[in-house]
């Protein structure tokens, strides 16, 4: 069994309200941090536990909040980022739903270490129920004392305010987030400067993912020190993996990183193995922004070694054999699953959102998804094989923010890896004018 | 309000005149409460969703303009959101907004075929309304809620884990739902 601190509680009864979630330990950080501890040793425990953001990038949260220029005078925000719309996530929805109070809690020991005394938490707006929910924790935590101005008794003031997004996968991105607070379309902003010297209107912002923020309760519970114990490496704690696709038990898992992805996608207490029995063909492991990997480099990696659930393992042996733990969003492809399809299907994702500000995106992604939907229906050639390749290579690295790179990446794995299933395609037009599925099985494709 | 409103090449204007009730007014100004001084520009999404619910179901231009006239920004700042994000919705939609994923997780799960299923069930196409003006039907991309897939969404409220059957139970009870009239449970203003 894994050791599960953020989700230990989720299963007590009334664990939502504010009253059932204080009697079981909660708001002891948060009264801990304010009461016994400055806002640099807050920040000190969060360097030391080695929390990396679990958003996507998974850069450390400590050295983020150290970038915060506490100097200029005025207020500085910290801003929550709720947008959770990478395809194959669903974490930040479920700690939202089930213990709306942890992510509070969590809310208020970082606002503290930040110097913030106004938070935004910026939802998407499909997610109405969550915040419906999470405002309500929040005006519970007014009622009891800890929001509001003098917080347990000290001079620290904080107001939390829940805000709603409209639908744009884009306003996940940090800085077009920002854009979209302030009440703007959700365009990216150039870097430099970046949020931690000028963010939302123009003052220090820091942004973190739901979970990152949930994940500083338990560090200030147990220590820095203890908290970095957990995992392998740099990769510490725990992390919650939303795990989707043609698996018999999808979810969201809390699991200690480290864990095997072998063991995580056939225990019955994670995924419970490939559905209706049938053979993996591929995984996409954290979130459709990143590299697939077909069934043998997602289990193991190109040494040989076992691949485990890590930032460092997952993304070993670089694009040439190896993906990314990114935002946590596991999806599990059967051998029915037809690659070019989802390639296609991704494709078409990214260019409706893309927020049209640089060429490379805006045309790149519309050209791929429109030769990605000639090959899917048959109409495909050989050389658009190469052609995507090179579109993908053109845009990666060439525009604002990193969508263009999370539009590119998965197109380029899904021809290195599955290279002779487009070829498939091209070869056989009749075949797969009408399929939604693989044409023919996985090992008959590779005769091919 | 504005009077200098440039003439709108992508839907017009009904000169309709439209207003929040006093109650949804005070709860639109504690929403801008929320934001700084100078920044009730902030308010505009969630007062979008709020208007959308409670002037008509969809932003015309006249409720664009309205809301642009609430928190001071020229028009133009509204249309450049009401166009930019899915949720709001341009023209006349159904009592029921049917939004089905269409996303990778929930493809490979069954979704095409629900949708296909939705689309020939209802005798729509994607982002038609049925001629009953119940219901409307839009693809959408990932809602996040993979894990549950198939998913849709009605009006904001999730339907998981989708079987031709839920869906036949979902749309008949919608449909005797629309019949009695009742108002709509969880409204965005209340959310807030
Ligand atoms: C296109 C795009 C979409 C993103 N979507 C999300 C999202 O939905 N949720 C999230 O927390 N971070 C998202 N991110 C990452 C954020 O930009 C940012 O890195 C993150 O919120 C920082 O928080 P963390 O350090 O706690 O991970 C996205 C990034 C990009 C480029
Ligand atoms: S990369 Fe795409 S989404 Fe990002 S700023 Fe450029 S056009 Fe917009
Ligand atoms: S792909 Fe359908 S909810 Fe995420």
């Amino acid at each position: 069994m894994g050791r599960k601190i953020l989700t230990d509680k989720i299963v007590i009864p009334g664990i939502n309200t504010f009253e059932v979630y204080k009697n079981n330990g909660g708001y002891a950080a948060a009264t801990k941090a304010l009461k016994q501890m400055t806002p640099s040793e807050v920040t000190e425990e969060v360097k030391k536990s080695g929390l990396r953001g679990r958003g996507g990038a998974g850069f450390p949260t400590g050295m983020k909040w150290s970038f915060l220029d506490r100097t200029t005078p005025g207020p500085r925000y910290l801003v929550c980022n709720a947008d959770e719309s990478e395809p194959g996530t669903f974490k930040d929805r479920y700690l939202i739903e089930k213990i709306p109070h942890l992510l509070v809690e969590g809310l208020i020991i970082s606002s503290f270490a930040l110097g913030a005394e106004t938070t935004y938490v910026y939802v998407r707006g499909e997610f109405k129920t969550q915040i419906g929910i999470l405002s309500k924790a929040i005006r519970e935590a007014y009622e009891n004392g800890f929001l509001g101005k003098n917080i347990l008794g000290t001079s620290y003031n904080l107001d939390i305010y829940v805000h709603s997004g409209a639908g744009a996968y884009i306003c996940g991105e940090e800085t077009a987030l920002l854009e979209s607070l302030e009440g703007k379309r959700g365009n990216p902003r150039l870097k430099p400067p970046f949020p931690a010297v000028k963010g939302l209107y123009g003052r220090p912002t820091v942004v973190n993912n739901v979970e990152t923020l949930a994940a500083v309760v338990p560090i200030i519970n147990i220590g820095g020190d203890e908290y970095a114990k957990i995992g392998i490496g740099k990769s510490t704690g725990t992390k919650l993996i939303s795990a989707c696709g043609n698996i018999n038990n999808p979810g969201v898992y809390e699991i200690e990183l480290g864990l095997p992805v072998e063991t995580f996608l056939n225990s019955p207490e994670y995924c419970g193995g490939v559905k209706g029995g049938k053979s993996l063909k591929a995984i996409v492991p954290g979130g459709s922004s990143v590299p697939i990997l077909p069934a043998n480099l997602i289990l193991k990696t190109a040494a040989g070694e076992n691949r485990l659930i890590t930032y460092e393992s997952l993304s070993d042996g670089g694009f040439v054999s190896g993906s990314m733990l990114g935002s946590g969003g596991f999806i599990v492809y059967d051998e029915n699953q037809c690659i070019v399809r989802n390639t296609w299907n991704f494709t078409r994702f990214y260019h409706h959102e893309s927020c049209g500000q640089c060429s490379p995106c805006r045309e790149g992604t519309g050209w791929m998804e429109k030769v990605l939907h000639r090959l899917e229906h048959g109409e495909g050639r050989h050389k658009d094989i190469d052609l995507l390749v090179s579109v993908a290579k053109r845009i990666e690295g060439n525009t604002i923010c990193p969508l263009g790179d999370a539009a590119a990446w998965p197109v380029a794995a899904a021809i290195r890896h599955f290279r002779h299933e487009f070829e498939y395609h091209v070869e056989n037009p009749e075949i797969v004018k009408n399929h939604k599925h693989a044409p023919v099985p996985l090992k008959e494709m590779e005769k091919v | 309000m504005s009077q200098n409103i440039i003439p709108h090449h992508l839907f017009g204007k009904e000169g309709k005149e439209v207003r929040f009730s006093a109650e949804t007014l005070e709860k639109v100004n504690k929403i801008i409460s929320r934001y700084p001084e100078g920044q009730k520009k902030s308010a505009l999404l969630p007062v979008l969703h709020i208007a959308q619910e409670e002037l008509g179901g969809h932003l015309s231009v006249d409720v664009q303009d309205y809301v642009a006239s609430l928190l001071g920004i020229q028009p133009i700042e509204v249309y450049e959101v009401a166009t930019f994000y899915t949720q709001y919705y341009l023209e006349k939609v159904g009592k029921y907004v049917i939004e089905v994923c269409r996303t990778g997780p929930c493809a490979i799960c069954g979704g095409e075929d629900i949708t296909d299923y939705l689309s020939e069930k209802l005798n729509i196409k994607d982002g038609e309304t049925t001629a009953d003006g119940l219901f409307t039907l839009r693809t959408v991309e990932c809602l996040g809620a993979c894990g549950y897939a198939p998913v849709m969404q009605i009006n904001t409220e999730f339907y998981e884990f989708l079987t031709k059957e839920k869906i036949d139970k979902a749309i008949e009870e919608l449909r005797q739902k629309a019949n009695l009239d009742k108002p709509k449970e969880s409204k965005w203003v209340e959310k807030f």
